[in-house]
């Protein structure tokens, strides 16, 4: 068990000229699941990288459990990988595999066979221990490299998306087991992935990263329901938060959001922004669909109709842009359909149009 | 895995009797194409190998009978064994295995990890240095003879099986180099990383990860090489004299035998050759339950 903290860590890579990880200082609790999320290119594997020690920072460092690792060869840093393609060794069978780490940390052989047969019964692999790994699949490689990561027992393990190579369906099962596993041995859990919502499913915190840089760390429902920025919002969630840009009018009877020529109750607290324009961003469950007009209700015109099955995912046009929103399976309309959104001010989020970054807390 | 894939029931097709039955025929005729060109292939390289072996395998007498028969009814080791105890050819055989096997020592030790350094690392003068590689090959043994006999007597290399080892070696490296850096450039740099962080060094994590991967590529390598000494001709009969390689001794005497022992000869050149390779051949593919290139 041990935490991981990053300090200051800039990296360019050779030939490169803009920087992989631009200042990153992030701190992973003791036995915390942190999931760091972001576009590809973002600099997310760049960080986890240089945890492991696969990557030395230009400048920085990185601690774990309070010893500066910051230029120690990977195998002195007590972590453990999984990696993407999963990198299990071929020439290998599955015992092997799991084993590798333990024998090259010269573990008494009876040990080994031990802890190699309760790895292999943690992920349901009893059975093809005396298989090569080209005869196992994707799936079941997928739970060998799992496996050799937990059997060493690290202080910490990173994760650099393990479940891209899965189908959805595989992934979706998986997801939820990993995270049981995870939980169960407690390790402190580095988590790189590009699908935010095994980031949300997964992580105790996330961070978000984009260009280099960490933009929001919180816990998943927090960075989901409150945005940083306009670009966490359009990452996080599908779908994605909508946004829109309004113009503030305040008024005696209360704060007032103008959208083309309707009008949207909005929180007191915007109110010092009268009269300019800001970006309004709202999640989709947070808006409501009617039939009806009504007050504080704003038209829209339906342009597009996508049942989900749970629920039906209507694309309306309101005043010139395009928003995405949730209405029940059982809802009647039809493209061309005009309907009425209603959504309480609570629910909606400010962004400066210019900076992109939210204007209250 | 290499499990013969299942074919779904095809949909019956309720098509004309006569398309379906022409679609059949054609795939029928392709089949067939392709079994004839198999075999033409095999034949192409067989035949000649069979010949050799019959003929070395007559007695002198039944090789001049005519017409010449093609089917082993008359064999004899008469002639293998007169080309066996002539002079020089047991020590001819002795030579040219030594420098067959120091040859390929000695460029699998210097190859294969310059092979690793051009996959792995990205070095100024990469590209020139893989051009420069081929570009050693670009020279005839011919011209290079010259100047290494003078070079080999100046230092006492001489009429010495290390002489032809050496220069073995400077030929078959640049293959060597190419062939197992491509190989190494299959291994993913992944697996090398996840043995580095589950406790190997770098040596360890290419002896334990990375080499094994590579086999079949050095196999490769090792194959090309040790026959490319064997066959070679020019060199040594140039470097020696009296420590002939046996194709230099063969050549030398070739032109005064008679016929049956160029055959016999033939033979004793082809045959380590063929089981040098046949013994590789199970590194080249089907490993760990893949077929890897």
């Amino acid at each position: 068990m041990a935490d991981i903290v990053m300090r200051d860590l800039v990296k360019t890579y050779p030939g490169g000229k803009t920087r992989a990880t631009d200042n990153v200082s992030l701190t992973v609790a003791d036995g915390e699941f942190l999931v760091l999320v972001g576009p590809s290119g973002c600099g997310k594997t760049t960080l986890l990288r240089m945890v492991a020690g696969l990557e030395t920072p230009d400048s920085g460092s990185v601690a774990i459990g309070g010893r500066d690792v910051t230029w120690l060869p990977p195998r002195e840093r007590h972590v453990s990988m999984v990696f993407q393609s999963y990198a299990i060794f071929p020439h290998m069978k599955v015992r092997q595999n799991i084993a590798f780490g333990l024998r090259m940390r010269k573990v008494p052989p009876a040990e080994i066979e031990r802890r190699v047969r309760q790895a292999a019964e943690v992920l349901e692999l009893v059975d093809y221990l005396d298989r090569y790994p080209a005869q196992l699949s994707g799936g079941q490689r997928q739970r060998v490299a799992v496996a050799r990561a937990i059997v060493v027992d690290a202080g910490v393990l990173l994760m650099d998306e393990p479940l891209s190579n899965l189908d959805a369906l595989l992934r979706l099962q998986f997801r939820a087991e990993l995270k049981k596993i995870v939980r169960q041995i407690g390790t402190t859990t580095l988590y790189v992935t590009h699908d935010q919502a095994e980031a949300m499913s997964l992580g105790d915190r996330i961070a978000v990263m984009r260009a280099g840089r960490i933009v929001q760390v919180g816990p998943p429902l927090q960075v989901y329901d409150r945005p940083s920025e306009r670009f966490v919002g359009g990452f996080l969630g599908t779908p994605p938060m909508n946004f829109f840009t309004a113009v503030v009018a305040e008024a005696s009877g209360g704060t007032s959001l103008r959208v083309g020529d309707q009008a949207l109750a909005a929180p007191r607290a915007i109110g010092a922004f009268d009269g300019r324009p800001v970006v309004v961003g709202v999640r989709a469950e947070n808006v409501e669909v009617g039939t009806s007009p009504g007050e504080g209700r704003l038209r829209a015109r339906v342009e597009v109709v996508e049942p989900t099955g749970s629920s039906l995912l209507l694309t309306v046009r309101l005043a010139e842009h395009e928003l995405k929103v949730q209405a029940p399976p059982g809802f009647k309309v039809e493209p061309d359909d005009t309907v009425w959104l209603r959504c309480g001010p609570e629910a909606l989020r400010f962004y400066d149009p210019e900076s992109t970054l939210a204007l209250e807390s | 895995m290499t499990a013969t894939r299942v074919r779904p029931p095809q949909p019956q097709v309720t098509a004309p009797e006569g398309d379906t039955g022409r679609a059949r025929r054609a795939r029928r005729g392709r089949a067939i194409a392709l079994q004839v060109a198999c075999v033409a292939v095999t034949l192409f390289m067989g035949l000649p190998l069979y010949l050799i072996t019959l003929a070395g395998l007559s007695s002198r007498e039944s090789l001049n009978r005519f017409p010449l028969s093609l089917l082993p009814t008359d064999l004899s080791v008469e002639t293998m064994s007169v080309f066996l105890s002539s002079t020089g050819v047991v020590p001819g055989f002795l030579n040219s295995l030594q420098v067959g096997l120091y040859t390929l020592a000695l460029s699998l030790l210097i190859g294969v990890p310059a092979g690793y350094a051009l996959a792995r690392y990205a070095f100024a003068g990469r590209e020139p240095y893989q051009l420069f590689l081929l570009l050693t090959r670009a020279l005839p043994i011919v011209v290079l003879s010259v100047p290494l006999a003078k070079v080999f007597l100046t230092t006492g290399l001489y009429d010495t099986t290390y002489a032809v080892t050496l220069l073995h070696t400077a030929l078959a490296l640049p293959t060597t180099v190419l062939i197992t850096s491509a190989v190494f450039v299959a291994v993913p740099r992944d697996h090398e990383e996840a043995a580095m962080i589950f406790g190997a060094t770098g040596p360890q994590a290419v002896l334990r990860v990375v080499l094994p991967q590579a086999l079949p590529g050095i196999a490769a390598a090792a194959m090309f090489t040790f026959v490319m000494s064997w066959n070679e001709v020019l060199g040594a009969a140039i470097l020696t004299l009296n420590q002939r390689t046996l194709p230099a001794q063969v050549l030398a005497t070739l032109g005064d035998s008679p016929l049956a022992y160029r055959f016999a000869g033939g033979l004793a050149l082809v045959l380590p050759a063929v089981v040098f390779i046949a013994v590789m051949r199970r590194y080249l593919i089907n490993m760990w339950g893949t077929t890897l290139r």
